[in-house]
Formats: structure tokens, C-alpha cells, sequence
């Protein structure tokens, strides 16, 4: 098998995530498929790693894990903030930026 | 000094039938499982869902030389990033289902179009790319003298200032969440000493009767008998009472007026759901 | 010749030393000072104001006549004084000090304007009694005599248009200081405007005498002069010439004038008759050395004057307007002395002979015109005038003086200093010397026609009064200026003009006169002879037809030089026709393409823009996530060109 199809599979999952972005309206979903994207990004830094023998793309993984939880707790509390006010986790809803 | 690597996963740095199969099998189970990230209704399933992709790729980081990586996926990701989904879904209401009916006109199609026209040369484009042998870890980690210290040396030595950085994120983070998770008190807390007071001078100084007792179903939906063998309103958690009309027949004006305001009167037999002794943050269900 | 002329007509100017030419500047801050506590005072001022002005400007006249005696004291070639006031400008090389001249010339003209400037301010007093404002006409009439002093005391160009430009305001404020009448506003402004075509010309002469150069003081230029080019000098004069028409109401920038009577009396009698309108009969005599260095420009000043003094003359014939009638009669003297400046320094004595003895004789004429207005409800008819010399006796004596002053009368002050200008135009030799040498005695007659004809109106023949008409004599405030005016009109010519009194005096700035004074010769010789006798026929042929005859209350039609008289020559016509309908036009076909091409690209373009972002605008749903999927077309759009960069 080639190492590639570990690449493939990351685009895959990258792909399904983004859709996932697109097209749900619940935040915290969304959220989850943000971070599905991030996993995928992970894998491939991981299955690079392996192909070139270097420790590099697993280090990068790493920090994009602890990246990525801090961006869940930040998240979260935004959308529980908007959960709070406006009683809807619908990211269609929080458009107080549109007149 | 000849001490064998501390090296627990042994997998070889080429890719094996064993490894092959294992692909195959459990990529196909985290890309349905990631499908159903997408597509399920409620986001619990959403979130289990996830749990799922996260431990496939955690197994997949183990195949791929990184022993490190897997752990921490499956500690913090599954462990602790998930359970935080979790938590907030139940505050926001686990049993709340979306509407899939998309409400932008053709943005649906136009994202599967999009999409489409994102994967299908991503893919092609990385099909047509051979990659051969990968070289792996093995000759890295035996000079390293094992897969942590490698990773370890470079985060501590090489990385430092991102290591850092990526601390001084997590605490501001932190921070940040405890600013947007704290919510002002609107009105003075009150005493101990104020609910006794209120408790005596109001209706029922005693205790309000626990739902179900002596009723045929011990559920909270169940309304209490009394002894001669009718029915005690009171022993109805208001907000149930509130949905459901039928229960709401009988039940004390002063509660049935209270729905959905903080309960303060309400003993302990009748809340039995956990919004029960909150008392600033008021009705979180829908 | 020119050269020999210029070494001697500018003697060495020497730097004041002390006494009252040092405090020159005096003359100009004093009035100054008046106007700025009038016009600053506010209405505290209103129960002394116009004393503060009488005093101020009869100030400034004590010390011109104290300057005066202090430049009779030196000797001849130093009697050109340069007092520096402070440096004004200076910007590199280029620096023009506040500084004044104080010479024969500039002292002549200082004390005409303090001096009838002084009479007049009196005569303000009773004339302007009931007019709510006064005060802010006498701050004006103080404003005026500082600025045209500062014109007259100016020992360079810039500071002379300082002056200059302070005239013409105070002019535009004096003539639309009835700003209620619409005729006054629209007057001050077509002065105004008329005054600015001339001020363009002045400035761009300033300019050109800079560039050439590189200086504007008067002594640098003049010693320069032999050394520019004969096309810069002739360029540089004509458009002095311009500046100087625009000013004295020379063709063509004449229509002004007439339309300035809309101003009070008093302020068409000093400024609109005796003293601004000749400032451009100064400009030219004091640029003099530019002039002699331009055959072509002086041959074009002596036409121009040559052309108003007739058409003056021939607009002052058919006016029935007393003020218009008189200042018919002004544009026609002032021709004669343009005529007179435009000869050269043959003509240069003459020309501010006639223009001192003019300033006196017309204002007096212009302030017993106004007596009669004032006794007459306004009135400004002349047809509505008539046997008014029993009632107004002292203004009838007054204006009696005045108008034998003017049509030339023997030993009176016009017959002096006219016979200059005649003689001078006869003795420049030629066929010009002849044709503008006749021109001056055929206008001789008919300044005798048209003051005669105004003088009959107005006093002698029927009472063709309107019904509620009193006429009375003025008050002493107004009758005491007459009176001195009057004796100004009757023997200042004399005292100026027997031995060439005055010629000798300028002679430090405009040259020696060319010959003896000989009374003889003035009396006898045919041109002068021939001018007293048109003289005489047009007071008889004035005499037949408005004294003897019955004159209509409303005009007759007449024939069509009468029409063309009283449209004052189709000047007006001339200027709409020429330049106020292409005008219009230019500016209509200006707002037509602003309108359509300038604004229809800046419309046209707003229009697309907003066509563009009405559609564009739909794209911004306000849903997150349509623009995230604007994201993911731009990445799809990123890896397509990755990829195709990479196989092709």
C-alpha cells in the first residue's frame, strides 16, 4: 500500500469536515467539524512524518493539537455567551453584524 | 550503553499487508463515521460520532510511528476536548434536534458542487503522486534513544518559542473562557436566612410531596396520591406541569405562575432534574 | 532726447531727514485711523463720528500743506524725498518696502485730496444729515482719502496698487452705500467689475516691469527704462494704459461712471469727479519715463483721450440726469487730460494743471448739483428743474463759478489750464499734433453746450417743478465748501498756470516747460482764438434752445445722435453684445457640460457602482456560513491553479 493513501484519507475526511462547516447550522457541530478538519490536517502531518523520517510534522501535530483545544474552550464559551442571549446556538441567527 | 530503545509500537517503517488491511478497514469506518459527524440530526450522535473519527485516527498516529501523538489524541482530544463538547451540549440541550431544511437557497447544492470540485482533484492530484518507501522513524528514534525524548528534545530545544507561545495561548485561553463563561448576578443572592423566612410565611412550610409516590410509576411525571387516593398537583415539577396540560389541572396558582422562573420554593422531592437548585441561571431548556 | 530727459526729470531722491516729511506716513495713518474707529466704534461713534473724520481728514490736509513748506524750503533738485515706512515683502530677491515719495507730483495730488477731500466731508455733514448711517459714509469717505493717498505717496508699484485696489473698494462702498436701491447695488458692482478688467491690466504691467527688471520702485525702473526693449515698454504701457482707463473711466472701460451717480453727491464729487477718477492720469504721468520709451503706447493714450473727451462731451450733451449730465462732462475732461499725458513732457504740466483745477471746478459743480437735488426732493431731473437761481442764490454763484470755470471762460481756472492742453496738443507737432489739437477745441465747444445746457435747466427759464417741490438753500455746512470751491474755481487756474508756477514746481518730475509763459501768445493765437468763439456759439446755441424756448417736461424723442447720446453711445450695448451674452453663453455651455458630460461620467459611474453593488450586495446574506463557502471556492480555486501549474 502506498503512504499516500493516508494522505488521501486526510483530504477525504479535510473535505467532509469542510462540507460539514458549510452546511450545518448548530455551532457546536460546526465546531466538531472544525475540528474534524484539524484532524485531518493532523494525520497528514503525521503519515509526512513517517514518509520523511523526520520528527518535524509530528512536533507541528502536536501544536496544532494544543492549538486546537485552546480554540475549543474559547469557542465554546462564545457560543454558550451566544446561547445565553440570544437562546439559539444557530449560527444563522448571531448575524447582529448584518443591519 | 546498549539499552534497547523504548519503543512500543513495533511497526516497521514499510508498509505492510497487516497495515494495508487495517487501513482499509478502519479508514473506511472514520470517513462513515465522519459522514455521520455531518449528517446526523442531533448533536450528541454528532459528538459520538466524533469520538469514533478521533480513535481511528488515534490508531492511525500509532501505525504511523507516533506513539506520542496517539496518546495525546485519545487523552485530550477524545478525553477532554470531546467531554467539553458534550458539557456544553447539555447545557444548549441534548436532546435538542436541528432541522436539516437548509435555509439558503441553493447553498446545499452549491457546497456539494464546491466540494466536489475541491476533493476530486485533491485526490487525483495525490493519486498520481508516488510516494514509495516511506523512510521512517526507526533510525531517528534509536539516535534520539526513544520516540518521546526525540519529540521532547525538539519541543524543548528546537521549539521553544512556540512551545511557549502555545503555553501563554493556552492560559489567555483560559482567561478567556472564564471572562465569557461568568455571568453578572442580576439580582442580590439570596439567604439562607430570607428562604427559611419565606418558606414559613408562604403556602407550604413542609415539604411539597416527591413525585410518584405512592403511584403506580416511580417517574417524575407521575404525580404523588395523596392518601384518600387523588392526585397531588403539587408534587409536579412546575416546568413538566407547564408541557403538559393535562397536568396542569390542580396544580397552586403561586407555582403554576413561577414556570420557568427560578424555583425557589420547590423542595428537593420535586426536582429531581438537575435545574433544580439553580438559581441565577434560570430555564435552560427550551 | 529720452535719455537727457529722464537724467533730468528724476532728480536725486534723497532719504527724508527728520521734521514733517519723515512723518509722511502721517497723511495716510490719520484718516486711517478715523476710519477704523468709525467702522469699529459702532454706533457709539454715531454723535461725533463725522467730526472725527472732518478732523482726521482736515489733519491730513494741515500736514500735506506743512510738507508742502517743507519742500519749498529745499532746493529744487532735492525735493524728492523717500520716506521708508517699513520693509513690506521680502522674499528673496524680491523686496518691496512700505515706503512713500513725497516729490512735487505726489504732494500736488495730496493736497487736492485732503484738500476737497477736506471740503467735502464738510459738505457730507449737512447733505448726509438725515441718512441713518452716516457715520459709516464718513469712515468710508476717510477709508477713501487714506487709500488714494497711499496711491498718490506710493514710491513703487506695488504700494501704488495697494492704493490702487484701496480706492476701488471704497469706491464700490460709496456707490452702493444706498445698498437698499437695487440701481446703487447693481452700480457698485458693474464698477466693481469694470474697475477689475483695468486692475488686471496695472497688475499684469507690475508683472512685466518685475520680470524686466526686478524691481517695482519707481526710481530703479525709470533709471532702467533706456536699457528693456521697446516691445516690453510698449507692452508694459499699454497695459498701464488699460489700468489707468479702467480707473478714470477712459474708453473703453467708460460704462462705470455713469452708473457710479447712483452713489451720494458728495461722493461723486470727490471720488467720481475730483480725485479717483484721475488716478489714472497720474499713473500715466508718473510712469512718464515708460511712456517716452514707448512711442506706440503714448500715440494710444493720446487717442483714447482724444476718443473719451468726445464721447464724454456727446453723452454729457443728451443727459437729462444732472449727475449723469456732469459726469458726461468728467469722462470729457478727463479725456483732455489723458490727451494732455499721453503727449509726453510737453503735455505733462498741462494735463495736472487742468486736472487740479478740474478737481476744483467740478467738485464744486457736483456739490451745487447736489445742493439742488437736495432742495429739490432728490429729484435729478433737470427737465423738472428750471428758475432755480432766485431761490438757491448761493448754490446758482457757486455753480455759476464752476461753470464759467469749465467752458473756458477768459482768466478763469478752465481757461488756464484747457489752454494748456490745446496749446500743448498744437505744439506736439504733426498731423496728430493738429487732429488732437482740434479735437481739444471742438471739445471746448462742447463742454460750453452741455454746461450751458445744464446751467439753463437748472436755473434760468420756466419753473418746471414737481407740485410738491420747496426747493430752499442748503445749510452753511454745505454752502461754506460751494463758496471755497468756487474761489478755488475761479482763481486757482491763475495762481497756477501765470509763469508756469506749478509746471516749475513739477518740473524735478516731469521736465522744464518747454517755453516761456507768454499771456500774449495765450490770448491771441487762432487755436485759442478759435475755441473761445465755438465756445461762444455753443452757450448761444444752449442759450436758444433751453433758455429762450419752452422746454417739455418730458424729453422728445430727438434725432438719432440725441438717442445714441442718451444711451450713453451703446457703451453698455457694446459690452453686453461683446462680452456679457458670449458670456452667458460660455457659461451656459459651461453648466450644460458640467451638467451633462461631468456629472453623467461621475453619475453614470455612481449609477453603474450602485447597479453593481445592488447585485453584489445580495451576496452578502449575513449567513457566516455562505461566506466560509466563498472560502472554500477560493481554496478550490487555489489547489486548480496549484495543480495546473504543476501539469502543465
Amino acid at each position: 500500500m502506498d503512504p499516500m493513501n493516508y494522505i488521501v484519507l486526510a483530504a477525504i475526511v479535510f473535505t467532509i469536515g469542510a462540507v460539514g462547516v458549510l452546511v450545518r447550522r448548530n455551532a457546536i457541530i460546526v465546531f466538531m467539524c472544525v475540528e474534524l478538519m484539524l484532524n485531518a490536517c493532523n494525520l497528514a502531518f503525521v503519515a509526512f512524518s513517517r514518509m520523511h523520517g523526520g520528527i518535524e510534522g509530528q512536533v507541528i501535530a502536536f501544536f496544532v493539537m494544543v492549538v486546537a483545544a485552546a480554540e475549543v474552550v474559547v469557542g465554546l464559551a462564545i457560543i454558550m455567551q451566544i446561547f445565553r442571549t440570544r437562546r439559539s446556538a444557530s449560527i444563522d441567527d448571531a448575524n447582529l453584524l448584518k443591519n | 550503553m546498549n539499552t534497547v530503545p523504548l519503543q512500543t509500537t513495533a511497526v516497521s517503517a514499510a508498509v505492510g499487508g497487516g497495515e494495508a488491511a487495517t487501513f482499509y478497514v478502519l479508514g473506511t469506518l472514520v470517513v462513515l463515521a465522519a459522514l455521520g459527524v455531518v449528517f446526523s440530526r442531533k448533536a450528541v450522535y454528532s459528538a459520538l460520532m466524533m469520538a469514533v473519527v478521533m480513535i481511528g485516527l488515534a490508531v492511525f498516529y500509532g501505525i504511523n510511528q507516533a506513539p506520542f501523538l496517539m496518546v495525546v489524541q485519545i487523552v485530550v482530544y477524545t478525553g477532554a476536548v470531546l467531554m467539553l463538547f458534550l458539557f456544553v451540549l447539555m447545557l444548549v440541550g441534548v436532546s435538542s434536534s436541528d432541522s436539516l431544511v437548509e435555509t439558503i437557497r441553493g447553498h446545499r447544492l452549491l457546497t456539494a458542487v464546491i466540494a466536489l470540485c475541491f476533493l476530486v482533484p485533491l485526490v487525483s492530484g495525490l493519486a498520481a503522486i508516488t510516494a514509495g518507501e516511506p523512510v521512517g522513524l526507526s533510525a531517528g528514534v534509536a539516535a534520539a534513544g526513544g520516540s518521546i525524548p526525540w519529540i521532547a528534545g525538539e519541543i524543548i530545544y528546537r521549539y521553544v518559542i512556540a512551545f511557549e507561545a502555545t503555553g501563554a495561548l493556552l492560559i489567555t485561553a483560559v482567561l478567556g473562557a472564564l471572562v465569557l463563561a461568568h455571568s453578572a448576578r442580576t439580582k442580590k443572592k439570596r439567604t439562607q436566612r430570607q428562604m427559611s423566612q419565606d418558606r414559613i410565611r408562604g403556602d407550604h412550610p413542609t415539604p411539597l410531596p416527591g413525585p410518584g409516590t405512592y403511584a403506580r410509576h416511580n417517574a417524575i411525571d407521575m404525580p404523588a396520591l395523596l392518601p384518600d387516593g387523588s392526585v397531588s398537583q403539587l408534587s409536579i415539577n412546575p416546568v413538566l406541569a407547564a408541557r403538559n396540560p393535562e397536568l396542569q389541572h390542580g396544580v397552586p396558582e403561586d407555582l403554576s405562575y413561577s414556570i420557568g422562573a427560578a424555583p425557589d420554593e420547590k423542595p428537593d422531592t420535586a426536582a429531581s432534574d438537575n435545574d433544580g437548585q439553580r438559581e441565577d441561571e434560570g430555564s435552560w431548556t427550551r | 532726447m529720452t535719455s537727457m530727459l529722464a537724467a533730468d526729470v528724476h532728480a536725486v531722491t534723497t532719504a527724508a531727514d527728520g521734521g514733517v516729511l519723515s512723518y509722511a506716513w502721517l497723511m495716510i495713518a490719520l484718516p486711517l485711523l478715523g476710519a477704523a474707529v468709525l467702522l469699529l466704534g459702532g454706533r457709539r461713534t454715531n454723535a461725533w463720528g463725522h467730526w472725527l473724520a472732518i478732523a482726521a481728514a482736515l489733519a491730513s490736509f494741515v500736514w500735506a500743506v506743512l510738507s508742502l513748506v517743507q519742500l519749498l524750503g529745499r532746493t529744487p533738485e532735492e525735493r524728492s524725498v523717500s520716506v521708508h515706512v517699513y520693509q513690506w515683502i521680502k522674499v528673496g530677491g524680491f523686496d518691496i518696502d512700505l515706503s512713500l515719495l513725497v516729490d512735487p507730483l505726489s504732494i500736488t495730488f495730496a493736497l487736492l485730496i485732503t484738500g476737497v477731500g477736506s471740503l467735502i466731508h464738510i459738505y457730507s455733514v449737512g447733505y448726509m444729515a438725515h441718512d441713518e448711517n452716516r457715520r459709516r459714509f464718513f469712515a468710508y469717505l476717510n477709508l477713501f482719502v487714506a487709500a488714494m493717498l497711499v496711491l498718490v505717496l506710493a514710491d513703487n508699484y506695488a504700494v501704488l496698487f495697494l492704493g490702487w485696489e484701496g480706492v476701488g473698494l471704497a469706491s464700490y462702498l460709496l456707490i452702493g452705500f444706498w445698498q437698499h436701491k437695487p440701481s446703487a447695488a447693481v452700480a457698485a458692482k458693474k464698477a466693481f467689475l469694470i474697475n477689475r478688467v483695468g486692475d488686471i491690466g496695472l497688475l499684469v504691467s507690475i508683472m512685466l516691469l518685475f520680470t524686466t527688471f526686478g524691481t517695482v520702485a519707481f526710481s530703479p525702473v525709470f533709471g532702467a527704462v533706456d536699457g528693456a526693449g521697446q516691445g516690453v515698454m510698449t507692452a508694459v504701457g499699454l497695459l498701464l494704459l488699460l489700468g489707468a482707463c479702467g480707473k478714470s473711466a477712459q474708453l473703453p472701460l467708460q460704462a462705470w461712471l455713469l452708473d457710479a451717480m447712483e452713489g451720494p453727491t458728495p461722493v461723486s464729487a470727490l471720488i467720481h469727479a475730483a480725485t479717483m477718477v484721475t488716478a489714472g492720469v497720474y499713473l500715466i504721468v508718473r510712469s512718464g519715463p515708460i511712456f517716452e520709451a514707448a512711442p506706440t503706447a503714448q500715440l494710444v493714450v493720446t487717442i483714447v483721450g482724444a476718443a473719451t473727451l468726445l464721447a464724454g462731451a456727446i453723452i454729457g450733451c443728451a443727459k437729462d440726469d444732472i449727475k449723469k449730465a456732469l459726469a458726461g462732462s468728467t469722462m470729457s475732461q478727463i479725456g483732455y487730460m489723458t490727451l494732455a499725458a499721453g503727449l509726453g513732457p510737453i503735455g505733462y504740466a498741462a494735463a495736472i494743471a487742468h486736472l487740479v483745477t478740474h478737481g476744483f471746478f467740478k467738485a464744486g459743480l457736483f456739490l451745487g448739483a447736489g445742493s439742488v437735488m437736495h432742495a429739490m426732493n432728490d429729484e435729478v431731473d433737470m427737465r423738472r428743474y428750471g428758475g432755480l437761481r432766485t431761490v438757491m442764490p448761493v448754490t446758482f454763484a457757486t455753480f455759476g463759478a464752476g461753470y464759467l470755470a469749465i467752458i473756458g471762460v477768459p482768466f478763469l481756472s478752465g481757461w488756464w489750464t484747457k489752454e494748456g492742453i490745446i496749446q500743448a496738443a498744437f505744439d506736439s507737432g504733426g498731423l496728430t499734433g493738429q487732429i488732437l489739437g482740434w479735437v481739444t477745441v471742438l471739445g471746448a465747444g462742447l463742454t460750453a453746450f452741455y454746461m450751458s445746457r445744464i446751467m439753463f435747466l437748472t436755473f434760468f427759464g420756466e419753473k418746471r417743478w414737481a407740485e410738491d417741490a420747496h426747493p430752499h438753500e442748503s445749510p452753511t455746512t454745505m454752502t461754506v465748501p460751494m463758496i471755497v470751491l468756487a474761489v478755488g474755481s475761479v482763481a486757482l487756474g491763475a495762481v497756477l498756470v501765470v509763469n508756469y508756477t506749478l509746471a516749475h514746481f513739477l518740473a524735478p518730475v516731469v521736465g522744464a516747460p518747454h517755453h516761456e509763459f507768454d499771456l500774449v501768445h495765450m490770448l491771441t493765437s487762432p487755436y485759442s482764438l478759435a475755441a473761445l468763439a465755438l465756445m461762444v456759439v455753443g452757450v448761444g446755441y444752449a442759450w436758444l434752445r433751453y433758455a429762450r424756448s419752452e422746454v417739455p417736461v418730458t424729453a422728445p424723442k430727438g434725432n438719432f445722435i440725441t438717442v445714441a447720446a442718451r444711451e450713453e453711445l451703446y457703451g453698455n450695448a457694446i459690452n453686453e453684445g461683446l462680452f456679457m451674452r458670449p458670456g452667458q453663453q460660455l457659461t451656459r455651455a459651461a453648466v450644460a457640460f458640467d451638467d451633462h458630460a461631468v456629472d453623467g461620467v461621475v453619475n453614470g459611474v455612481a449609477r453603474s457602482v450602485r447597479a453593481a453593488s445592488e447585485n453584489l450586495r445580495l451576496m452578502q446574506t449575513g449567513f457566516a456560513r455562505s461566506y466560509a463557502l466563498t472560502m472554500l471556492f477560493g481554496a478550490a480555486v487555489v489547489l486548480a491553479t496549484t495543480l495546473g501549474v504543476n501539469l502543465a
